[in-house]
C-alpha cells in the first residue's frame, strides 16, 4: 500500500519535474510542420530558415545562461551587450576593417567593450537586489536612448556609415560593401536534401555553448551557479557572492555584445537607433521554451529552446498566412506566445505563488 | 549628542538624497527653458496644463497599488486596452457627446474589472516581482488585443461593408465587409468644430466632448483656485483650534502658505485684468506708471469638468486611505505577513487595489483619447503605462509610498520637460533632433533610477537594522518573519539571512 502510493508520487514528482514549455512548444512547432506539410508548403526550407534563424539568436540566448545562474535572473538588460558590441562593429568599420577581418576586430573590441559595461552592469544589479528584472528592463531601455545619441552624435566619416546629407549614422548599414555579410555563414556551407546547413555561424555557436558549458564546470563556474541557488549558504561557505554575480553579468553582457555581431553578418545589415529595445524578451522566452526557469539554466536549455522558439516563429507566420488567407496575424501571435511563456516562468519564481 | 551642525548637514544629504530625481527634472525643466528663446512662459504654461488635464486621470490611478504594496502598477496598460475596447463600439455606431462618452465610461467599468481581476490574480502569483510581470503583462495583453480588433472583429463579429473604422474590402470594385479596425480612427468632431459648424446635419462626436462641456480662462481657474486653498487653509486653522485631532502648523508656515497663494492670486487677477499691461496715470498729481504685461495671459483656456473628474479623484484617492479597505492595503502594503496574522485577507486586499487601479487607468485612457481626438488603434495603449510611471516618479513618489501631491507636482515637471527637451538637445549636443532621444532617455533613466534608489535605499535600511540586531539577543520566537513573501528587495533579504536559523532550527527538532 505504502509501495504503490510512493511509486505514485514518484510518477507525479516525475511528469512535475518535466518542464512543460519545451513539450507544448515544440508540439506546436511539430503542428504546424504538419499543417505546412498537408498545405504542401516547402516545409524543408522552412526547417532550413528556422536553423538559421536559431543560429544567429543562438549567442543572445546564450547570454542569459551566467546572469540567470548567479541569480540576477534572466538578462533583461540585453541592450546593454548589444550597444557594445554594435558600437564595436561601427568602430571596426570606420578603422577601415573588411570581411572576415571586420568581424574579428569587431568581435574583439565587442568583449572589451562587453566586459567595461558588464562589471558596471553588474554592480548596478548588486546594488538593486530584489528587484533585478524590472530595474533591468529599465536599464536596457535607457542605454538605448543614451546610444540613440550615441549614433547621432558619433564623428564617423565613413560614408558607407552616414547619411548621404546631414549628421548621424544612417539606421541600416549594409555589410555588403564591407564584404562582411555572410562570411560565418557561406564558411564551409553545404546542404543535404535540400536543406541549408551555414556551418560557419552554427560552428560559432557551437563553440561558444561549449565554452559556457565549460565554464560552470570551472572552479569560479561552480562558483557562480552555488551563489545563485542560494547566495546565504554561499556566503556561509566563503564564496564572495557580490563578484560572482558580478563576473556572470560580464560574461553574459559580453556573449551578447559578440552576439549582435554574428547577428549583423548573418542578417547582412547592422541596424542601429531603436533596434536593440526589444531583443531581450524574444531571447528571455527562448531559455525559457527550452526548459529553463528564471532561477536555473543550462546550455542545453539554450540549444533546445533557440531552435524551437526561432523555429516557432519562423514557421507560424507563412503557414498562417496560407490558412488565413493573406491576414498576417505574426506580430500578435508572437507577442501572445513569447509574453505567456516570460509571465508563467516569473509565477515559478521562488517565493512566487503562497 | 548629535551635533546640530552634523545634524543639519545630514538633513540636507537626506533631502537630496530622497528628492534627487526631481531635483534633476527641476533643473532639466530650468536649464531647457533658459535655453529655449522661442518658449514663453504662457506658451509653456500652455502645453504644460493641456498635458496635466489630459493625464491626469492615469497617474492618479497609479497610487492605490503603490499604496498596497504592488510597486508602481505598469498593468494599467490592460486599464487602456478596456477603454479603446470600449470606445470602439461607441464610435462604430456613432453615438457622440457627453452621452457617448458617458457610454465609454460604462462599457469599459465591466471590461477593465475583469482585466483588472485577472492582473490581480496574476500580480498575487508572481509575488515581489509585480513590476516586471506588470511590464510583461501589458505585452501579452497586447497580443490578445491585437488578435481581437485585427481579426475577430470582422473575421468573428460581423460589420458593415464600408465602415469607415474597417480596413476597406472590396470585390470586383464592390465593397464588402473588410476585417479589422483600421490603425487609426477619429473621436468625431465636437458640436464646436468648424467642420461640424458647416455642417448642419453633423452628429456630435467624441472628440473633446467632455474637454468642451465648460471652459474658462486660464487666469479665472488660477484665480479660483489660490482663493479655495486659501479658504481651505484658514478653514483647517479654525477647524484645528477646536479639534486637537488635526495637526495644526506653525504660525510661520501657515503665513508663508496664505502669502504664496496670494501672489499666486494677485498674479491671476493681474492676468484677468489687465493682460497687455496699463498706464496709470493721475493727471491731478502728475504722475503715473505702466503696469506690465502678464506673463500667464493667453495660457489658454482650461476643461473645468475634466478639471473637476481630477479634483473629485484626487479627493476620493485621499478619502480612500481612510476607510476599512485603505487601511488594509496600507497595512499589506508595509507587511503582508503582518497584515495575514491580523485577520486581513491580503490576496483579496491585493486583487482589489489592482481593480481599481485598472478600472481608474480606463477612464483616465477614455479621458485621455477625448482630449487627442483620434485613436491610433495598435499602439495608443503602448506609451501609457511608462509615462504615467515616470511622471509620478519625477513627483518624488517611490515604488513603496506615493501620493496625489507627487501625482500633480510629477505631471506638470514631467511634461514641462517633453515642452523644453528640444532646448536641451539644442544646448548639450547643438542638435533639435535629439529631443526624442532625450525625452526617452530622460523617461526610461526616470523609471531606472527611482527604482534602483528605491530598493538599493531599502537594503541599506535593512542592513541597517541587521547590523543593530546583531548586537542583540536573537528574539525568542523567530517567527520567520522572511517568509512573508518578498515585497521588493527589503524582505527577501532578510529572508535569506533567516534562512540558515530556519535551517538549523529544523535540524534541531
Amino acid at each position: 500500500m505504502e509501495e504503490t502510493a510512493k511509486s505514485g508520487t514518484d510518477i507525479k514528482g516525475l511528469i512535475k519535474s518535466l518542464p512543460p514549455a519545451p513539450f507544448i512548444i515544440g508540439g506546436f512547432w511539430v503542428l504546424v510542420l504538419i499543417v505546412a506539410a498537408i498545405l504542401n508548403m516547402p516545409w524543408v526550407w522552412l526547417i532550413s530558415d528556422s536553423l538559421q534563424r536559431a543560429a544567429i539568436w543562438g549567442m543572445l540566448v546564450l547570454a542569459m545562461v551566467p546572469s540567470i545562474q548567479s541569480g540576477t535572473g534572466p538578462n533583461f538588460a540585453l541592450p546593454v551587450g548589444l550597444c557594445g558590441g554594435m558600437l564595436a562593429m561601427v568602430t571596426a568599420i570606420q578603422l577601415g576593417f573588411t570581411g572576415m577581418g571586420l568581424l574579428v576586430m569587431a568581435a574583439g573590441m565587442a568583449a572589451i567593450l562587453g566586459i567595461i559595461m558588464g562589471y558596471l552592469y553588474g554592480v548596478l544589479m548588486n546594488a538593486v537586489k530584489g528587484s533585478e528584472m524590472a530595474i533591468a528592463t529599465y536599464t536596457g531601455f535607457s542605454i538605448t536612448a543614451v546610444f540613440f545619441i550615441i549614433w547621432l552624435a558619433v564623428p564617423f566619416d565613413n560614408p558607407f556609415l552616414g547619411w548621404f546629407i546631414g549628421e548621424g549614422l544612417r539606421n541600416t548599414i549594409a555589410l555588403g560593401p564591407m564584404a562582411a555579410n555572410q562570411v560565418l555563414d557561406n564558411f564551409l556551407m553545404f546542404e543535404v536534401i535540400g536543406l541549408t546547413i551555414r556551418t560557419g555561424t552554427i560552428l560559432v555557436f557551437a563553440v561558444f555553448c561549449t565554452l559556457v558549458w565549460l565554464f560552470f564546470r570551472s572552479k569560479t563556474g561552480i562558483a557562480i551557479s552555488a551563489v545563485g541557488a542560494n547566495p546565504m549558504f554561499a556566503r556561509a561557505a566563503g564564496l564572495n557572492v557580490d563578484r560572482s554575480r558580478i563576473i556572470a553579468n560580464i560574461i553574459s553582457t559580453s556573449l551578447a555584445a559578440v552576439g549582435v555581431v554574428v547577428y549583423a553578418q548573418s542578417f547582412g545589415f547592422l541596424q542601429l537607433y531603436d533596434f536593440p529595445m526589444w531583443m531581450a524578451f524574444p531571447a528571455v522566452a527562448a531559455v525559457l521554451v527550452g526548459g529553463a526557469t528564471a532561477q536555473r539554466a543550462k546550455v542545453i536549455h539554450v540549444v533546445i529552446g533557440v531552435i524551437l522558439f526561432q523555429g516557432l516563429l519562423t514557421t507560424v507566420p507563412p503557414v498562417f498566412t496560407e490558412i488565413l488567407a493573406g491576414a498576417d496575424m505574426t506580430d500578435a501571435a508572437r507577442m501572445v506566445i513569447q509574453n505567456a511563456i516570460i509571465l508563467y516562468a516569473l509565477t515559478k519564481i521562488r517565493g512566487g505563488g503562497k | 549628542m548629535i551635533d546640530s551642525r552634523n545634524d543639519f548637514a545630514s538633513r540636507t544629504r537626506a533631502f537630496l538624497t530622497n528628492n534627487i530625481v526631481t531635483i534633476i527634472f527641476v533643473i532639466f525643466v530650468v536649464a531647457g527653458y533658459l535655453s529655449s528663446p522661442g518658449i514663453s512662459v504662457s506658451g509653456l504654461l500652455s502645453e504644460v496644463i493641456s498635458r496635466f488635464f489630459r493625464n491626469g486621470l492615469l497617474v492618479l490611478a497609479l497610487i492605490i497599488p503603490v499604496m498596497a504594496g504592488l510597486g508602481l502598477n505598469f498593468g494599467i496598460v490592460v486599464g487602456a486596452l478596456a477603454a479603446v475596447l470600449a470606445i470602439i463600439p461607441v464610435r462604430y455606431f456613432g453615438i457622440g457627446g457627453m452621452g457617448g462618452l458617458l457610454l465609454c465610461f460604462a462599457i469599459a467599468l465591466p471590461i477593465a474589472l475583469l482585466f483588472g481581476w485577472l492582473t490581480g490574480k496574476l500580480y498575487n502569483k508572481t509575488r515581489g516581482q509585480e513590476m516586471i510581470a506588470g511590464i510583461i503583462v501589458g505585452f501579452f495583453a497586447e497580443g490578445l488585443f491585437l488578435i481581437f480588433v485585427l481579426f475577430i472583429i470582422g473575421g468573428v463579429i460581423p460589420v458593415a461593408a464600408g465602415h469607415p473604422m474597417i480596413i476597406p474590402r472590396s470585390v470586383d470594385g464592390v465593397a464588402v465587409p473588410g476585417v479589422g479596425i483600421r490603425a487609426a480612427f477619429d473621436m468625431g468632431a465636437h458640436a464646436t468644430h468648424p467642420v461640424a459648424m458647416r455642417d448642419p446635419y453633423h452628429v456630435p462626436g467624441l472628440s473633446s466632448a467632455m474637454d468642451f462641456l465648460w471652459r474658462i480662462d486660464f487666469t479665472v481657474a488660477l484665480f479660483v483656485v489660490a482663493l479655495g486653498v486659501i479658504a481651505f487653509l484658514v478653514i483647517r486653522r479654525v477647524m484645528a483650534k477646536k479639534n486637537k485631532a488635526i495637526k495644526k502648523s506653525t504660525k510661520l508656515v501657515f503665513g508663508l502658505k496664505c502669502g504664496f497663494w496670494g501672489l499666486i492670486a494677485l498674479l491671476a487677477l493681474h492676468g484677468m485684468l489687465m493682460p497687455d499691461g496699463m498706464i496709470f496715470w493721475f493727471p491731478g498729481a502728475g504722475f503715473g506708471f505702466q503696469a506690465p504685461a502678464s506673463p500667464i495671459a493667453g495660457t489658454g483656456m482650461i476643461p473645468v469638468v475634466t478639471g473637476l473628474v481630477i479634483l473629485v479623484f484626487s479627493l476620493l484617492t485621499t478619502y480612500f486611505t481612510k476607510t476599512k479597505l485603505g487601511q488594509d492595503c496600507r497595512s499589506v502594503g508595509q507587511s503582508q505577513h503582518i497584515a495575514n496574522a491580523s485577520g486581513i485577507n491580503v490576496d483579496r486586499t491585493r486583487i482589489i487595489a489592482t481593480m481599481i487601479s485598472t478600472v481608474l487607468g480606463a477612464w483616465g485612457m477614455i479621458i485621455f483619447l477625448q482630449n487627442m481626438g483620434t485613436v491610433s488603434t495598435y499602439t495608443a495603449h503602448r506609451q501609457i503605462g511608462m509615462f504615467s510611471v515616470a511622471a509620478l516618479l519625477v513627483g518624488g513618489a517611490t515604488a513603496a509610498k506615493a501620493g496625489v501631491k507627487n501625482a500633480v507636482l510629477g505631471l506638470l515637471l514631467f511634461h514641462a520637460m517633453f515642452v523644453v527637451s528640444p532646448g536641451v538637445g539644442r544646448l548639450i549636443f547643438g542638435n533639435e533632433l535629439v529631443a526624442e532621444a532625450t525625452r526617452n532617455f530622460m523617461t526610461y533613466g526616470v523609471i531606472g533610477l527611482s527604482l534602483g534608489l528605491h530598493v538599493w535605499k531599502t537594503r541599506k535600511a535593512a542592513e541597517r537594522e541587521l547590523s543593530l540586531d546583531a548586537f542583540d539577543p536573537p528574539p525568542p520566537t523567530n517567527g520567520n518573519g522572511g517568509a512573508s513573501n518578498g515585497e521588493g528587495g527589503d524582505s527577501s533579504i532578510k529572508e535569506m539571512l533567516n534562512a540558515p536559523s530556519n535551517a538549523t532550527a529544523d535540524t534541531v527538532e
